[in-house]
């Protein structure tokens, strides 16, 4: 399979920040990619730099197989953008906006935008001032989707929006799947991510911490189990994988790693199990771990 | 009005105070010492109490002179300080004013922050009092430095002429806080406000160019002044007489106007809601026809083109009615004469106060187009130009669209008041046109110096405010300094022929136009390069 977006060793710097150290992304043709991290990690910057706004210092950046910083304006006919944060001219109507930008990337589809402009609940003819932060949004999603482009990036794309309209976002992506569009977004919607994302990659710190699918990222995150014995738990503490164990007479409640939790329950059937619940980690717990790795890291090297 | 609606006033001032920490001092600075070194600049040029009397009679005979500088009340040295430096001082005082003003006020509403400071524990009134209050230091520090600076020529003369150019900073402080109620834009807030000081200076110049100067009239140098003169905010500075037997009840005009114009911003801004103004948004179009970057950019600017269009015609009118009488008399001091043809003039002096106006026309014109060319610089730090740029548009053509407006404008803008002074001059149109659009190299040049900051170093784009600023500093009081040739020559205005004129050098002009074209070339071409800043 082609790769949409393909970036391998990304470096930007601003002065003294390094904001990308040495950033990879992979993302296939056709597959929606959640592009997750703490704020600040780099994320926004990845997608300017895929944008052609920023130039790269160093490193390999490749999107529909071109290069953005060289063939910005050629890219950006395929590709339709939604920044987090909407901004507006003052005094031009919605639908001016979704037009203008429509006909810079090179025509949209009136139907659609019709129909979209109808789904959102927006009114078009209200000028950029009076447009609450979420029909900002709105505005900017109708310009992106309205159009039939290769690639949709979308940043954020529904902070401010209410969960109806959410809803209709959420409809909107799998539309464009369907019709075998690649979309890369970044979120901190979780459900969102869940929903429809084929694969995801978190940042951290201008660096690629984790990549794949789901499932893949499942397996590497804890299960937390709950028992109740017929006769004292034994050696569990030792067994590798065993974190935040807790005993109180019969009753235990510890977390495994998922990859480690066949010796866990052979251990405990060991003792007899009268109740058992198993808890799969969910994926705010995935992404806390990830998140909250860097503040113990960052702990570490302050002390 | 009850306190409460002044709640966190004292800690919205310390924020405004606090964010111009560097713009109200040096802004102050540059203003009221920019007056209190007169003395010693004009001390040199005119060193005799006799070369100072014929000096100030033919400059008050000259009605170019009388035009830039108003009338000489006196031919003290302190006289001769505030003739020359009271005018520009007075509106450099109200233009910083009324940036105060609007920064703190309106635009702090239109950006949304206004909206989480009035969440806390801040009156209606309080935002209000605390740009008012902030533009009351900047102008009080004006005062003081040039009272203190002027103290030797003469307390009173000194204080007289502090108040006159503080108050008349004050006096637009509250025509700006006026505006800022009025409109839901600060852009438009600050063109509205800087209409009226356009306005207000046009009617100064008209109304002091009109008196024919006559030394006996009133019993001191330079005659009165007209109606026009005493319409003007900037006339009532200047008809305070500092060094002339202060008139000080003038002061209780400017008082009069700050506390009028306050009170109806206060009555305003207290019965409006936060973000809004009094002129009401009207829905627009369900549908664009804008359909390129260039559409977009007129769209954006037309609005502000028209202003300037309708002000230089204006203008243009104004002053072309006030050439035939400039060449009522002339002294016969010979370094009056010397001044005279440095401001611009050849033999002929109506020829010379042409000359001076189409000048500061050009000089106005400057701002305009530097304003114009900052516009895409402003779109790309409020975050708009970057899902714009996400499109099939490259950003030379982004930029071009603005571009070719700021250029063609400030041609448009030269055409105009060369058409006005011509209409209302009456003879030769052709030349007075021609000189006016002679200025357009020099205009193109600090253009294309913006142009040039902000391709390369975007973070440095608004000092090509502060070099138009100096060219008209230097164009406006610099050739009375006796500066040398070398620092007059830092403006691309000082290298034009003195237009209209017998001599017609296309050197500079084909020069400057030359060095705009390589300026805006490497401007585009770091645009090119650089990262977009967000």
């Amino acid at each position: 399979m082609t790769k949409a977006i393909s970036i391998a060793g990304l470096h930007k710097s601003f002065g003294r920040t390094h904001a990308l150290d040495g950033l990879d992304l992979a993302v296939d043709t056709g597959e929606v990619h959640g592009f997750l991290g703490p704020n600040g990690a780099g994320k926004s910057t990845t997608i300017r730099v895929l944008l052609g706004l920023l130039r790269a210092d160093s490193g390999g950046v490749s999107l529909l197989g071109r290069d953005p910083w060289q063939d910005a304006v050629e890219l950006h006919r395929r590709i339709a953008y939604v920044p987090g944060d909407v901004t507006l001219w003052r005094n031009l109507s919605g639908g001016e906006v979704i037009d203008l930008y429509g006909r810079l990337r090179g025509g949209l589809d009136r139907a659609k935008r019709a129909e979209l402009i109808e789904r959102f609940e927006l009114d078009p003819t209200k000028k950029g001032r009076t447009y609450s932060k979420g029909n900002r949004q709105k505005v900017a999603l109708v310009a992106a989707f309205a159009s039939d482009v290769d690639l949709y990036v979308l940043d954020e794309p529904t902070s401010g929006l209410d969960p109806l309209m959410e809803e209709v976002f959420q409809s909107c992506v799998q539309e464009a799947r369907d019709r075998g569009r690649t979309v890369l977004l970044s979120s901190h919607i979780l459900s969102e991510v869940e929903t429809f994302c084929d694969r995801v990659s978190i940042v951290r710190k201008g660096r690629t911490v984790e990549s794949g699918s789901l499932t893949e990222l499942r397996h590497l995150t804890r299960t937390s189990v709950t028992a109740e014995l017929a006769a004292a738990p034994n050696g569990l503490a030792h067994l590798p994988g065993v974190h935040d164990l807790d005993v109180q007479g019969l009753r235990v409640r510890l977390q495994v790693d998922t990859d480690k939790l066949d010796a866990v329950l052979r251990a405990l059937t060991a003792s007899g199990v009268r109740s058992l619940t198993s808890t799969p980690p969910t994926l705010e717990e995935l992404f806390l771990r990830h998140y909250e790795d860097e503040h113990l890291a960052n702990g570490v090297a302050a002390s | 009005m009850s306190t409460v609606t002044l709640a966190g006033t004292t800690t919205l001032t310390r924020l405004a105070l606090r964010r111009d920490r560097l713009m109200i001092p040096l802004w102050a600075l540059v203003t009221g010492g920019l007056v209190a070194s007169g003395a010693g600049s004009l001390e040199g040029l005119y060193g005799t109490a006799g070369e100072r009397a014929e000096a100030a009679a033919s400059m008050t005979a000259n009605s170019s002179m009388r035009a830039l500088y108003g009338p000489v009340f006196d031919d003290s040295l302190g006289g001769l300080v505030a003739w020359r430096f009271g005018t520009f001082a007075t509106v450099l005082a109200a233009v910083a004013s009324l940036i105060v003003v609007v920064r703190h006020t309106r635009e702090e509403e239109e950006t949304g922050r206004q909206e989480m400071l009035s969440a806390g524990a801040v009156g209606r009134r309080a935002p209000l009092t605390a740009a008012l209050l902030a533009a009351l230091v900047f102008n009080s520090a004006v005062a003081l430095v040039v009272t203190a600076g002027l103290a030797g020529q003469g307390a009173a003369g000194a204080l007289a002429l502090g108040l006159a150019i503080g108050g008349t900073g004050m006096v637009f402080a509250t025509t700006a806080a006026l505006a800022a109620q009025l409109t839901e834009s600060a852009r438009l807030a600050k063109g509205l406000t800087g209409a009226a000081v356009g306005l207000a200076f046009v009617l100064r110049a008209a109304g002091d160019s009109g008196t024919a100067g006559d030394a006996s009239q009133d019993g001191v140098l330079g005659g009165g002044s007209s109606v026009l003169t005493w319409l003007s905010p900037i006339g009532w500075a200047e008809n305070v007489r500092a060094f002339a037997g202060e008139r000080w009840w003038v002061l209780l005009l400017t008082a009069a106007a700050v506390l009028l114009q306050t009170a109806a911003a206060y009555a305003l801004t207290g019965r409006r809601d936060v973000g809004a103004g009094f002129l009401a948004t009207r829905p627009g179009p369900a549908e664009g026809g804008l359909a390129t970057a260039g559409a977009l950019a007129w769209r954006l600017q037309r609005g502000t083109l028209l202003g300037w269009s309708l002000g230089f015609l204006l203008g243009g009118l104004v002053f072309g009615g006030m050439a035939e009488g400039a060449a009522d008399i002339v002294g016969d001091n010979e370094q009056a004469r010397q001044v005279f043809e440095r401001m611009g003039g050849q033999s002929a002096l109506t020829d010379a106060f042409l000359a001076t106006m189409v000048s500061l026309f050009g000089m106005v014109a400057a701002l305009f187009a530097v304003g114009s060319v900052l516009r895409p610089h402003g779109e790309e730090t409020s975050g708009r130009a970057e899902p714009l740029l996400a499109n099939a548009l490259g950003r030379i053509r982004w930029a071009a669209g603005h571009l070719l407006i700021a250029f063609g404008g400030s041609a448009l803008i030269l055409a105009l008041s060369g058409t006005g002074l011509a209409l209302s001059y009456g003879h030769d149109a052709g030349p007075v046109l021609g000189a006016s659009l002679a200025q357009l190299p020099a205009v193109w040049a600090l253009a294309g110096l913006a142009v040039l900051l902000w391709g390369t170093v975007p973070k440095a784009a608004t000092a090509a405010w502060g070099a138009a600023g100096l060219c008209l500093a230097l164009g406006w009081i610099g050739p009375a300094l006796d500066l040398p040739q070398a620092a007059l020559n830092l403006s691309p205005f000082g290298h034009l022929p003195k237009l209209p004129g017998p001599e017609t050098t296309w050197t500079p002009v084909l020069a400057l136009t030359a060095l705009a074209a390589a300026l805006v070339a490497a401007g585009l071409a770091g645009l090119r390069r650089r990262d977009m800043v967000s």
